[in-house]
């Protein structure tokens, strides 16, 4: 690395913090220094936004430390970094949407006069911001009727307002459009022109090689390094980003894979699918990878009828189907695994038993009276089959660890004997354990002839599962590959 | 690539496993051991009296006896005429709760059962007094009550207007419709075969009580024994879930407003039977009973957990304390006071119960 660099404005050092069931980060180093632009590149779930979370006050550390400006500082709170000159600039915005742009710059700290607002000096100061940030923004305007791109800089300019030093921006451009996105890159160099440091977090590589100064690419918790974007290449990073042995065997059974079950003709819906045509077979196992926001979600809740098409045809074993509702969805055969266990897929307060059975009460039930009887046997059936470790059936499946959780969702479809079952993210947030029972489930349910739909941000799991692979991009199908074909360079390739 | 199970680790160690079953105990039949520890308060500390005259409990106990002039002393409050009168009356107030429970369990509210049970009052003795025969002074009633669901229902699921609101437009429009249908005055003229519906009795038992005990049957099979009760449950504990599992969300919704109209209006009939008359402001503040008692009795106002029994002691609870307190001659404008604090008290309790199980 270049010997004649300043001094670093944050020396982050020996960073280490745990989730249940997971190493987020592993003695993790990172300078950063005034006037740079910093890009955090990795996979989902490299670590980058725990990091920043850490450095901003969201998270506390398990061990570690950071000093700004040569002075060790450990941040309680997210105001208390904002107070030493660190916001961040969440992917989700935090403002007040019903304010005005000048009283969510400056909430909680408007200029009084007498006890009241000093609604004048507050607007002048705010277009003194703007100014400074080169942006032309109507400071009376309220919130909620601005562009995403023009809440970015409300963002920005608050920062800049609380005199910030360090301002990390968290996947930024993921909601915007490029012209939109020249627009921020234009307040960047202003903001490094004022000595702020910016720390760019990102998956699109080609906006790091535009706009970063350093690139510093973490996996799997731990930092692989960091580089000047100037002696970086693009493939150097992927290979820095990916390169991982698998470590984890998927135990992928190959099987014969039969005729076209689903089949989706130039699916299109407004602002979030564009043209989407593909093909699903029995036993098949089709991996769907992307970046998050490419609109895979988007178009599994479509074929679940949870939300509706534009344009475009849904057919079933060569018949066009219209899905308007998960119960047409469930009807004609299908099951879906959301993405968010706890807010989509379990009713928390009742028990394996009850949560199991959910979707399939007709087949336990008589004229809707339902036979507890053969409802018991059928839960216990389940927690069997798929080995859901509880005391009993009718245990709540709150107090299930989340791959039993997990489970409890699965066997739920497997209860309708759905033929085709969606799963986003099946192994999110579960432990490794869980995770290879779960791949393990999938492959012998596709060798029975279900055939699966999976969606996935995990590469390797992609890769170790699918026997063919869709990759998504903005809400197109950006390619596709057979198992043979794939690599994670490959992938990251087209979904970036 | 090669294929190998991966070694299946034992689980995470869960702490507790079956957490605090004392609390959850408590939880599920707290409501009914404060109610019948006030009913055991009431007894002793309410008068007792022979047939012919009050007794002294202190002098009786003193002397250790209980008889008095050759009399045997008793506590009023557990006297099967007090307790059957006590029940009669909570059985209006206990019918329209159900209703509002299945409501209340789905997430929403009702604030309409009151005036429900109001304009559905007057109707039913509109209809007696100008002979219109009992059959159709029960059923328009009941259909008016169930089309005031049925519509409250449509605008909640098709007009995304929430409980709160299109119930409170019930709550203020059915009460002013009760006035001009009557023009606030009372209506009179009722047949001795409607009648029967408030002052009857099977065997020994009066008939709203037998009512009364059908409607808490009737509605325990259909939480716990129906995939419409599961469905319920489902919507209040996690209405994504629930929809896209495939349960009729919309429809179910609308249902438990049709129950909890048709409860209001069969709740009308017996109260208008024993008045003998229509009368234009009853049934007012018959939602806030009605609340009180399904949140007494354990029903979380966010929906998804809740039970009859909770409910049914929920009303025993506030008809106990009325009862008990008019006996011991408190002035019946404490009762208010009491009640609200017993409200609280029993969400308090509830919460705090909860918190100490996550």
């Amino acid at each position: 690395m270049d010997q004649s660099a300043p001094p670093a404005l944050v020396e982050i050092r020996g960073m280490t913090k745990a989730f249940p069931g997971v190493q987020a980060l592993l003695g993790v180093d990172l300078d950063l220094r005034a006037g740079e632009v910093h890009a955090v590149v990795g996979e989902n779930g490299a670590g980058k936004s725990t990091l920043m979370k850490i450095v901003a006050g969201v998270y506390r550390p398990d061990s570690g430390s950071i000093r700004l400006g040569g002075v060790p500082i450990l941040n309680e709170s997210p105001r208390q970094a904002l107070e030493r000159g660190i916001s961040m600039i969440h992917q989700e915005l935090n403002l007040a949407p019903n304010l005005s742009v000048a009283e969510n710059v400056f909430l909680g700290r408007a200029p009084t006069r007498g006890g009241l607002i000093d609604w004048r000096r507050l607007y002048a100061d705010v277009e003194a911001l703007a100014d400074r940030l080169g942006i032309d923004l109507d400071v009376r305007a309220r919130v909620d009727e601005l562009s995403v791109a023009r809440q970015q800089m409300v963002e920005i300019a608050k920062a800049l307002s609380l005199d910030a030093r360090v301002i990390i921006m968290d996947e930024p451009t993921s909601a915007l459009t490029e012209r939109e996105t020249e627009a921020l890159f234009d307040i960047i160099a202003r903001l490094k022109s004022h000595g702020v440091a910016v720390v760019y977090i990102s998956h699109r590589l080609d906006e790091i090689f535009r706009v970063a100064d350093r690139v510093t690419v973490l996996r799997d918790g731990r930092l692989v390094g960091t580089l000047l974007i100037a002696q970086a290449t693009q493939p150097q990073l992927i290979g820095m980003m990916v390169g991982r042995e698998l470590t984890t065997l998927f135990p992928k059974e190959s099987v014969e894979i039969g005729d076209p079950v689903l089949e989706v003709r130039h699916l299109r819906r407004k602002g979030a699918l564009e043209d989407i045509s593909f093909v699903l077979r029995r036993h098949e196992i089709l991996g769907l990878a992307g970046l998050v926001g490419a609109g895979r979600t988007e178009l599994v809740r479509i074929l679940f009828g949870a939300d509706q098409l534009d344009g475009g045809e849904i057919l079933l074993e060569g018949r066009p189907v219209r899905i308007r509702s998960p119960r047409d969805a469930i009807r004609l055969g299908m099951g879906f695994v959301t993405e968010d266990r706890k807010l989509q897929g379990l009713v928390l307060g009742m028990n394996v038993r009850e949560n199991e059975t959910l979707a399939s009460l007709a087949q336990v039930s008589r004229l809707g009276f339902l036979n507890l009887g053969r409802e018991r046997t059928l839960a216990a059936r389940l927690v069997d089959q798929l080995g859901v470790r509880t005391p009993s059936v009718e245990q709540e499946v709150a107090n299930l660890s989340g791959g039993n959780q997990q489970k409890v969702v699965i066997a739920k479809w497997l209860a309708t004997r759905a033929r085709i079952l969606i799963l986003d993210e099946p192994t999110r947030g579960i432990d490794v354990g869980a995770k290879a029972e779960v791949h393990a489930l999938m492959s012998r349910l596709a060798s029975q002839g279900v055939s699966i739909l999976m969606i996935s941000s995990e590469l390797p799991e992609i890769l170790g599962m699918s026997d063919r692979i869709l990759v998504m991009r903005q809400g197109r199908l950006s390619g596709e590959f057979t198992r043979d074909q794939a690599s994670q360079e490959a992938i990251l390739a087209c979904a970036a | 690539m090669t294929v190998v199970a991966a070694p299946v680790p034992e689980v995470r160690a869960r702490p507790a496993v079956v957490p605090g079953l004392g609390n959850r105990f408590l939880q599920r039949y707290g409501t009914l051991l404060i109610l019948l520890a006030l009913c055991l308060v009431f007894t002793i500390i309410g008068p007792w009296r022979t047939t012919r005259d009050a007794c002294n409990l202190w002098q009786q106990v003193t002397s250790l006896s209980l008889v008095k002039n050759g009399q045997l002393c008793a506590p009023v409050f557990a006297s099967q005429v007090n307790i059957l009168n006590l029940v009669r009356q909570v059985s209006v107030i206990g019918i329209v709760a159900l209703g509002e429970m299945l409501v209340i369990l789905t997430g929403g509210i009702d604030l309409g059962v009151g005036s429900i049970v109001g304009f559905a009052g007057v109707v039913a003795a509109t209809l007696q007094r100008d002979n219109a025969g009992l059959l159709p002074s029960v059923l328009v009633p009941l259909l008016l009550g169930g089309a005031t669901g049925l519509v409250v229902g449509t605008v909640v699921t098709k007009g995304n207007v929430p409980p709160f609101v299109a119930t409170l437009g019930v709550l203020a429009g059915l009460q002013g419709a009760t006035l001009v249908f009557t023009n606030a005055q009372p209506i009179t003229g009722l047949k001795d075969d409607f009648r029967t519906i408030g002052t009857g009795y099977v065997g020994d038992i009066p008939l709203p009580i037998v009512i009364y005990a059908v409607a808490i049957v009737a509605t325990a099979v259909l939480l716990g024994r129906t995939s419409f009760g599961r469905g319920i449950y489902a919507i209040g504990g996690n209405e994504s879930a629930a929809r896209l599992s495939g349960i009729r969300v919309d429809l179910f919704k609308t249902l438990v407003f049709v129950i909890s109209g048709l409860g209001a209006a069969l709740g009308a009939l017996i109260l208008t039977a024993r008045l003998n008359s229509g009368q234009p402001n009853s049934g007012q503040g018959y939602e806030l009973d009605a609340i009180a008692s399904v949140v007494i009795g354990g029903t979380s106002l966010s929906g998804g957990r809740g039970t009859v029994l909770g409910t049914l002691s929920g009303a025993l609870l506030i008809g106990v304390l009325s009862n008990g307190l008019v006996l011991m001659n408190v002035s019946p404008y404490y009762q208010p006071i009491i009640k609200g604090a017993i409200i609280v008290g029993a969400v308090l309790l509830d919460q705090l119960g909860r918190r100490r199980r996550t």
